[in-house]
């Protein structure tokens, strides 16, 4: 599914963030140059303040590069996101508790102005995809954590988006259930083909996740390092088992150490 | 005396009762009913047996039997007061201050410059002393129950206002990002998040208004009203001594704030079922 031939659905072209804080400015991000083709899975790892929560919000047009160019389909940002491109998904679920759990996924849905049926009809379904079918009518503070996560990765599929961005989504979860969701995310993401960037702060996740592991290093935030999995598509939960996965996870700790980032 | 010593007795017999009571079918649905219920009327046997026992001036304190005959005799004009103070006084004047309260705030929370204009004003309004400005208002807007209004107008912004600006800041970053990703508009915004995430406070505000509108709506008519309204008889009753009169006033008065504070409470539960305060409170 990944095709080389085509643009890049992502392309970033030397992104400098500067923040202008009380304590002057912060270079948050310098020199990001990287490009996502369509249908990979993007990880970025590294530790905290490295910038990879940053430069997947600049993705998202929720901050603003200060130098460089980035364009998400041909388009800037802004205009990705009026035209529907990508779908987030936040480190905390966030779903309305005055909403079900269907009424919280068809939110985004009513904003876009999609018609009462189109709405039930791709509820419906974007809860099957997550196995959550039978729970629509509960409310967000009846379900369990990892329940509601796999809720709002619902409602960041339900408008049908070519790219997921996620930061960070399995973060607060415990382990048991970040594998089980781990690896019902490679289902969805080779059911749907879409083109997916994941913000972790865990080389496992990372590695068992990508088809690209792009590792950070803070002060200023920076690129390490991009390693192209040789992993197959299909990876059951034991190929971390694997020789060629504990390869990959060596590298992806040489270029944070690298990177100063046990520092 | 009898009837004062009568009375303790009852007391003593009742509180065991209720003792009894609440050990042996706490569960029970009636019973939980009964035990308040039961408490109450020994409140008023006690203060019957005493205020007769005694011999107290029925000017300091009437016994309840008399302000509840007092209450039977003289329903159609209770009824004609309540509908001039309660209804037409306090309830207008609280729909309109606690709709332009949420108005307001809304405004206020879209401009920063309505939040550092108006804000102030606000508080400056809610800091005059209603015993100065119920007269001016009667000045205003005559003696009938718009100037009522319009002093529970004043008495119940404020409150309102500052709950509602401080709900509709009730959102969190991560929300509000949720809604900039979706390119949401700023009255889609409004309605689909910072809307139903404010009623919480919005109806700890309403709440406080209850009483406010009723103080007010009260108030307001000892300084001229038609020659109805309970504020008016209040002080026209205690000018002729007739003090059961007054009690029976205040006993509307009580039951009418009780119930209307009630009601604000039960739409709150219905509004905002899904806070934590309200979960299983069903």
């Amino acid at each position: 599914m990944k095709d080389m031939s085509s643009p890049p659905v992502i392309e970033a072209k030397g992104i400098g963030l500067i923040f202008q804080t009380d304590d002057g400015p912060v270079e948050a991000l310098k020199d990001i140059s990287l490009a996502i083709g369509r249908g990979e899975f993007v990880s970025f790892i590294g530790p905290s303040g490295c910038g990879k929560t940053t430069f997947l919000r600049a993705i998202a047009a929720l901050e603003h590069p200060t130098s460089g160019t980035l364009t998400v389909n041909g388009m800037s940002p802004e205009e990705a996101r009026r035209s529907r491109a990508y779908g987030y998904v936040f480190q905390a679920a966030g779903l309305y508790p005055w909403r079900t759990i269907a009424g919280n996924v068809q939110l985004p849905l009513e904003i876009m102005g999609f018609s009462r049926a189109e709405r039930a009809e791709r509820v419906r379904k974007v809860l099957d995809l997550v196995d959550l079918g039978g729970f629509g009518k509960k409310f967000p503070w009846q379900l369990s954590g990892g329940m509601q996560q796999r809720a709002s990765i619902a409602r960041a599929l339900a408008f049908d988006a070519d790219i997921l961005l996620m930061d960070e989504p399995f973060g607060a979860l415990d382990e048991i259930v970040r594998d089980r969701l781990n690896e019902e995310l490679l289902k969805l993401w080779n059911e749907t083909g879409k083109t997916i960037g994941f913000v972790t702060h865990s080389i496992p996740e990372a590695v068992y996740l990508s088809t690209k592991i792009v590792v950070m290093s803070p002060r200023p935030g920076r690129i390490a390092d991009v390693i192209e999995s040789p992993l197959p598509r299909e990876r059951p939960l034991d190929i971390r088992d694997s020789p060629e996965f504990l390869e990959i996870a060596h590298r992806v700790r040489e270029g944070l150490r690298a990177g100063h980032a046990y520092d | 005396m009898i009837g004062a010593w009568g009375a303790l007795g009852f007391w003593v017999l009742a509180t065991l009762a209720n003792v009894w009571l609440a050990k042996r079918f706490s569960h029970n649905r009636l019973v939980q009913l009964f035990i308040p219920a039961l408490f109450g009327v020994t409140l008023l046997v006690l203060w019957e047996g005493i205020v007769r026992g005694l011999n107290v001036s029925p000017v300091i304190l009437p016994p309840p039997s008399m302000i509840g005959a007092r209450i039977a005799s003289s329903l159609p004009m209770l009824w004609t007061d309540f509908n001039q103070t309660i209804l037409k006084g306090a309830l207008s004047g609280y729909l309109m201050g606690c709709g332009a309260a949420v108005a307001v705030a809304v405004a206020v929370d879209r401009s920063p410059f309505l939040q550092r204009g108006l804000l102030p004003v606000g508080n400056f309004v809610a800091a005059l002393p209603i015993v100065g400005i119920a007269p001016i208002l009667v000045m205003w807007f005559g003696f009938d129950w718009q100037s009522k209004a319009a002093v529970v107008v004043v008495m119940v912004f404020f409150p309102v206002l500052v709950n509602m600006v401080a709900g509709l800041k009730a959102t969190d970053a991560l929300q509000r990002d949720q809604m900039a990703t979706w390119s949401a508009s700023y009255w889609q915004g409004l309605v689909k998040l910072r809307l139903p995430a404010a009623m919480p406070f919005l109806f700890n505000g309403l709440k406080i208004a209850t009483t406010l509108a009723l103080i007010g709506a009260i108030v307001a008519e000892f300084f001229g009203s038609p020659t109805r309204g309970m504020g008016f008889r209040i002080s026209t009753a205690v000018g002729q001594l007739d003090l059961p009169l007054v009690w029976a006033e205040i006993a509307v008065a009580a039951l009418a704030g009780s119930a209307f504070y009630g009601l604000v409470a039960l739409i709150e539960k219905g509004v905002t079922f899904w806070h934590p305060s309200q979960r299983g409170r069903a």
